[in-house]
């Protein structure tokens, strides 16, 4: 199957984010296990960034003048593995190696192993560090690239973020853009329950960072709220998603139950009729 | 018999090392964590300001924003003291330097017990151990100066991880500014036929007064620059270990996990000889003077002597 090409028609982006999203949960049932939940929260986000923001090159994924993306939540790695196989990166068929011994789709991606990440991850609260490094380099290189970085809502509780937050805003990166996957939940229960940050928007700003907050599932907040950027020396800009973990499929979005096991073959079939809306 | 008042001062070679190597390769950037003038990347600092980068007291973001110049090409020194860099920033190094193999130098300085009066939470005696349980990790203690700009010059054209470990102290000249690094052989610093000395950094001192105690006992103790932990120079320790029959490990580092533990796993699978490791037991430091500490926590040049005596009577019976 040819890669999807990039637009800004939201119906097509939203056909390519069904497709994403039964690849995410075709792929997690065949491993029987991966973070289906967290991942279905961030497609509209990972679609958005793939197929309309970034710059890229799947047959020269090393190109670098490209954009790079950071999935900070790196649990999420089912979402950004289908994103990238439908933007060309890797063969579709693939996905259906996820987490076997000898795939190149690792439980928490892997940079040397699959052509198209630009960082590793898993660990949380490391990647937007590493993206102030990325951004950095571009701009010592004089190179136009942009750097995004996905996190995720729970993943603010890692001290390192707000140390990496302080350095954008210090170092001036505005061609940094961190994005929050707000869906509110965390392993053991609620976001809010559990640690928050009591005024996200606020900490962030005070901070130093330029910060937006959209609709995490609405293409033409998304595209609106992603598009350019403040250019060399501005201020690094957050975009708050808000989302649904498990969004598109009714029964498990929310629900703690299913953060991390397998969907039963019966919950798998009734979460396909789901996406093809019946 | 050397010279043991000639001291060097890495920290300040290492610092202009940097600018030397930078000169030549314009991907080295170097990253601080606020204590440059003491880690002496100041120096570097002012020969090239667009290419330092200070972090502030942030450890783990230091380590990772390294790892992203990295991933984008460029060859990163992140340099802080030893306690923190390898300690705090332990699972940035394993889970995003490491497992990549990224072009990452971790150059750590104030190791050991260097920091003497501001006591145990500022001595790294943990740092080999850390740093050699990391696959693709290196890890070099390079003694003097040359032995620096040599490794410096390594570390940059080696494309990938290496941890290079440090003291505050002056050490020993030992060799002459035509020396080159060679991580297969360890330099022969002291003849000798009894015993094999592996010693580092600040200890090649200690172990050479030691051996001239034993000389006058009719010891002959043979003194090794061991610069590299790991890869361990196996073939040169086995070398050694057969050509002395004993062999006794010196570092200024716990014996858990270090230099001597790295000997001892080499020994015992290949050519098992009586050992002893000299290094601090299961202990933290206190505040005092470095030779204080040295002779409170076992290693100075007396303890090494009687390591030495011990093993040879332990041989005799």
């Amino acid at each position: 199957m040819a890669a999807h090409r990039r637009t800004t028609d939201p119906a097509r982006l939203e056909e390519i984010a069904r497709t994403v999203r039964e690849d995410i949960i075709s792929m997690t049932a065949e491993a029987g296990s991966g973070h289906y939940m967290s991942s279905l929260s961030a497609v509209e986000i990972l679609v958005a960034l793939y197929f309309h923001e970034l710059s890229y090159r799947p047959e020269d994924p090393a190109w670098p003048g490209r954009d790079r993306f950071i999935l900070s939540k790196g649990h999420a790695a089912p979402a950004l593995y289908a994103v990238l196989a439908r933007a060309g990166f890797f063969p579709v068929g693939e996905l259906a190696t996820l987490r076997r011994i000898d795939s190149r789709l690792q439980g928490h991606p892997v940079v040397h192993r699959l052509p198209g990440l630009d960082a590793s991850s898993g660990s949380l609260g490391q990647g937007l560090s590493t993206g102030v490094g990325m951004a950095l380099a571009a701009r010592m290189d004089g190179r136009g690239s942009r750097v995004f970085v996905l996190l995720g809502d729970g993943e603010l509780q890692e001290g390192q973020v707000w140390e990496a937050a302080m350095a954008a805003a210090r170092f001036g990166l505005g061609n940094l853009t961190a994005i929050v996957d707000q869906n509110e939940f965390q392993a053991t229960g609620r976001v809010r329950e559990i640690m928050p940050v009591a005024d996200l928007e606020g900490a962030l700003r005070s901070f130093g960072w330029e910060v937006s907050s959209v609709d995490g599932h609405s293409f033409p907040e998304l595209l609106h709220s992603l598009t350019g950027g403040n250019g060399p020396g501005g201020k690094p800009r957050a975009v708050i998603a808000r989302t649904v973990k498990g969004c598109g499929i009714g029964f498990i979005e929310g629900n703690l139950k299913y953060h991390s096991a397998p969907l039963a073959p019966g919950d798998l079939k009734r979460a396909r009729e789901c996406l093809e809306g019946r | 018999m050397r010279d043991l008042t000639r001291c060097t001062h890495t920290r300040e070679a290492f610092g202009k090392a940097l600018v030397e190597e930078a000169g030549r390769n314009r991907d080295i950037v170097v990253i601080d964590g606020d204590v440059s003038s003491s880690t002496k990347t100041d120096i570097f600092a002012r020969a090239f300001p667009d290419r330092f980068i200070n972090v502030g007291i942030a450890e783990q973001n230091m380590v990772d924003i390294a790892a992203g110049l990295a991933l984008s090409g460029k060859i990163p020194f992140v340099s802080t003291f030893s306690i923190f860099g390898c300690g705090r920033a332990w699972e940035q190094i394993r889970n995003t330097v490491c497992l990549d193999n990224l072009n990452v130098k971790l150059v750590m300085t104030h190791a050991g017990l260097s920091l003497g009066g501001d006591g145990a939470t500022h001595q790294g005696l943990e740092d080999i151990a850390l740093m050699r349980a990391i696959p693709n990790m290196e890890v070099i203690v390079p003694a003097d100066d040359p032995e620096v700009r040599s490794v410096i010059r390594y570390a940059v054209e080696r494309d990938g991880p290496v941890y290079i470990r440090l003291s505050r102290r002056r050490t020993l000249l030992l060799f002459g500014d035509d020396y080159a690094y060679d991580h297969g052989e360890y330099p022969v610093v002291a003849e000798g036929d009894d015993v094999a000395l592996f010693a580092s950094g600040c200890m090649i001192r200690e172990a050479l007064i030691a051996a001239g105690e034993l000389a006058k006992e009719g010891i002959s103790a043979r003194v090794l620059d061991m610069h590299t932990v790991k890869p361990l120079a196996r073939e040169c320790v086995l070398r050694n270990a057969r050509e002395t029959g004993r062999v006794v490990s010196v570092e200024e580092h716990s014996v858990h996990g270090g230099a001597g533990s790295a000997i001892a796993e080499l020994l015992a699978e290949e050519y098992p000889v009586p050992m002893r490791l000299v290094g601090v037991r299961d202990r933290f430091g206190r505040s005092g003077s470095v030779d204080g500490l040295y002779e409170l926590l076992g290693l100075s040049s007396r303890h090494i002597a009687a390591a030495v005596r011990n093993l040879i009577k332990a041989k005799e019976r």
